[in-house]
């Protein structure tokens, strides 16, 4: 497999403070990797470093032989990385339609974008039902499907979710999962930050433990399931200090 | 007062209210778009106008003929001026971006404005088309041909601008970019040069305007600053989310401005737009057409 | 019993009647929650939540994004009244009580986004809060001897006179707790102190947050950072969307099941 997303030393600031710490990592083409970790670890921030919304403080991003870092972000969405980021963030005074076609506006899926959208509604039927509604008239389940269709409208090569179960009911959960396994079945890699830890390590092939800035732990989603790591991670019981 | 005087009235309310409408609707283009004050809009407005005086001085040409050169014209000078000045001030934040926008805007309105004196003078010039003063009269109310024009090419352009940014997908890119950037940028939209677009058709609208008032008004280098003022008070009125609702807004202003000049005196007429200013952010600031 | 407090031309009175607890008497029962009831346009963030806080602990609320920990702390700082249940404070109802009230009697908090005056040097900006809380002395040359002293407690003493605005992350953190200490409260709240600090920052303020409760003041601590919590708190309070899904100590929270599963997640197979 060959080293797809590589992620090299990634320091970071959010305000005043340092929210990433010396971060590597590595997705594999095909693969599914996810990055798990408390909240305020720096999930979302590596995630909006990677997608060219936040620039690191030192460090490198490439995909392939490219370099993604100091690309702005509409660039390296030309070059196939898409972010859904956290929250939806659609444009909800526009249609369900034009939310859609919009995600094909970068020149690459520009001329593919009516095949795209085809593929788009067979994978999620009531987008197609409801295309001329705003797009904030649907519900939250049907705003995660949209948010990742527009993402899927981009043709990425490498898909990036920031917590897409975010707020929504376990059985829309599923179903979102079932539909990125199947995006991975058709050859797309994906890069997932998961609130749900154990959903996530059971869906991905490896994933990563961010815990205050630092990558912590490491591992197949099967190793990771079964040892103490992640609840070291999360809830790890420290001794009394004085 | 006749039922004709109040029809009449509310004719020439109709009337200056869609010039209000198409002045102020750059302004929310680019305000709702930038998310940034340009107070050097009235200026550009100002240069659309002087491009038709001078089509008109030097070629005889009609006014609203001479459109077809000041909007791509101006469309010109936007994109400049977003090019060598605004796209540094849009990607600023906040409390920077506030200071730095509105301190470059008002330099730029000197800067146009003294333009303007060095080539015309600061003279009020006029433009005195053929059929100035002829019009129909439609049960008693009086309806001038230059009047009715301008009405019309005032609301062909708001049609125009709808289409544009509702229909075409360069508009929808706009209208998502306004709505939030940053998700416009993971969709792999463009964003300088959806600002950049978006500033050269808010000065392309601000040359229609510029060309109406001329027609109607006459123009002086000073006006600038007036239909600014104009503009914000119709996009306050409008509500700052709104781009299209600037146009029944400034019609809306036209009219109350008429009417109230009919009743209480034309002396108040402009003190008018400054109540409802006031009214309107006191009890709905966020703005007539906008929800929520 | 009558207690007024008087500040300036206002007159605060609290009192204790009939409502009374006969803990409240000797008030080691400190704070009081009695089925807490917070919700925003139908969306249930706290949901029916009791608890108890004795004097001279040191408590811990803990919970998932999301769980309802910002809006338990607001409800009980007053930033906004509880829809249903009773916030009661050493005997007294002050579950409509406004902010600066429950400041007079006794409650301070810290804001996660620490906003101290700028331009003012750091003594200045304690002496400031000196001047205006529970326990506040009119007397300037007391008041900033106070601070002073507050100042060396929380390790900012070095740098008393350097301007706010130029302190690094940490040591504004410190600021915001000696502001918040100014006030002489009986109980402080803390929003997210560690957030941003790294682990030997966190160390260090986790002793700072012990040596407040040897000043005799009682804290509770809400905080992401699990480990730190277990690490200081006597007891600790788990929500999760709303419900309080645990309390007992760090040892018993950390090996509570509902507290790794809100945590961790459900697996599929649940």
């Amino acid at each position: 497999m060959t080293r797809f997303l590589d992620i090299h030393g990634i320091n970071a600031s959010y305000g005043d403070a340092q929210a990433l710490r010396d971060v590597s990592i590595n997705v594999n083409e095909g693969e599914i990797v996810a990055l798990i970790g408390p909240n305020g670890a720096g999930k979302t921030t590596l995630m909006r470093v990677i997608a060219g919304l936040h620039p690191p403080l030192s460090g490198t991003v490439k995909l392939g032989d490219t370099a993604l870092h100091p690309l702005a972000a509409y660039q390296i969405v030309e070059e196939g990385v898409i972010l859904v980021p956290e929250g939806r963030r659609l444009f909800g005074g526009l249609s369900v339609l034009d939310n859609l076609e919009l995600g094909a506006y970068a020149p690459r899926a520009r001329k593919s974008r009516f095949t795209m959208l085809k593929h788009v509604f067979e994978l999620f039927p009531m987008l197609a039902e409801r295309q001329h509604q705003h797009a904030n008239t649907l519900s939250g389940g049907q705003q995660q499907m949209l948010a990742i269709g527009r993402a899927l409208m981009g043709l990425p090569k490498l898909l990036m979710l920031d917590e897409p179960s975010l707020g929504l009911a376990p059985l829309i959960v599923e179903n979102i999962f079932e539909i990125v396994k199947r995006m991975n079945d058709e050859g797309v890699t994906i890069f997932l930050v998961e609130q749900n830890a154990r959903r996530a390590l059971e869906l991905a092939n490896r994933a990563y433990i961010l815990e205050q800035g630092r990558i912590a732990g490491k591992g197949t989603g099967k190793e990771l399931l079964h040892n103490n790591d992640v609840r070291e991670a999360y809830l790890g019981y420290a001794p009394a200090t004085g | 007062m006749s039922i004709e005087s109040f029809a009449q009235t509310l004719v020439f309310g109709l009337f200056v209210g869609s010039i209000y409408g198409i002045a102020a609707m750059g302004l929310a283009l680019v305000f709702g778009v930038l998310k940034m004050l340009n107070i050097a809009h009235g200026e550009l407005l100002m240069l659309g106008g002087y491009a038709t005086f001078w089509a008109f001085r030097t070629f005889g040409m009609d006014p609203f003929v001479s459109l077809a050169i000041s909007i791509p014209l101006l469309f010109a000078v936007g994109l400049i001026l977003d090019r060598t000045i605004y796209h540094r001030i849009v990607r600023l934040l906040g409390e920077e971006k506030i200071k730095n926008s509105l301190l470059v805007s008002f330099g730029l309105t000197l800067v146009i404005q003294n333009l303007a004196i060095w080539l015309f003078t600061a003279d009020e010039r006029t433009v005195q088309v053929s059929y100035a003063g002829v019009g129909f009269n439609l049960l008693g109310v009086a309806l001038p041909y230059t009047r009715l024009l301008s009405l019309v090419i005032a609301l062909t352009a708001t049609l125009a601008l709808s289409y544009f940014l509702h229909r075409t997908y360069p508009g929808k890119a706009i209208l998502g970019t306004a709505e939030d950037f940053e998700a416009a940028e993971l969709a792999g939209i463009n964003i300088h040069r959806v600002y950049m677009l978006t500033f050269a058709l808010g000065a392309s609208l601000a040359s229609i305007a510029g060309t109406l008032v001329t027609v109607i008004y006459g123009i002086s280098p000073s006006i600038g600053i007036i239909w600014t003022l104009k503009a914000l008070i119709v996009i306050v009125l409008a509500g700052t989310g709104s781009i299209l609702g600037a146009f029944p807004a400034g019609i809306l202003l036209g009219v109350v401005e008429a009417v109230s000049g009919a009743f209480i005196g034309p002396t108040y007429r402009e003190v008018i737009g400054l109540v409802i200013f006031v009214l309107v952010l006191i009890l709905r600031p966020q703005g007539l057409f906008t929800r929520k | 019993m009558e207690r007024t407090i008087v500040f300036q031309k206002v007159t605060v009175t609290s009192f204790c009647q009939s409502d009374c607890h006969p803990a409240y008497k000797e008030f080691n029962l400190l704070l009081q929650l009695e089925r807490v009831t917070k919700s925003f346009n139908g969306l249930m963030a706290v949901n029916y939540v009791s608890m108890t806080v004795d004097k001279g602990e040191i408590l811990g609320l803990i919970g998932p994004n999301g769980a309802g920990k910002t809006t338990l702390f607001n409800l009980i700082t007053g930033v906004y009244p509880p829809n249903k249940g009773k916030i009661l404070f050493e005997g007294k109802d002050i579950t409509v009580m406004a902010r600066h009230q429950r400041c007079w009697l006794g409650i301070a908090r810290t804001f996660q986004l620490a906003r101290p005056f700028p331009q003012l040097s750091v003594l200045d900006n304690v002496t400031i809060g000196r001047v205006y809380g529970y326990d506040s002395t009119r007397n300037r040359a007391q008041a900033e001897s106070d601070a002073l002293q507050i100042l060396e407690q929380v390790g900012l003493a070095t740098r008393a006179e350097e301007k706010a605005q130029n302190l690094t992350l940490v040591d504004r953190k410190r600021l915001e707790l000696a502001r918040a200490l100014a006030a002489r409260p009986k109980l402080l709240l803390l929003d997210e102190l560690l957030t941003g600090l790294n682990p030997s920052e966190v160390l260090a303020s986790m002793k700072l947050i012990q040596s407040v409760r040897e000043m005799g003041i009682t804290v509770i601590v809400v905080e992401h950072l699990v480990k730190a919590v277990f690490g200081i708190a006597d007891r600790i309070f788990v929500l999760n969307a709303g419900d309080l899904i645990a309390e007992g100590s760090p040892k018993v929270i950390a090996h509570d099941q509902n507290v790794i599963d809100a945590y961790l997640g459900k697996s599929f197979h649940d």
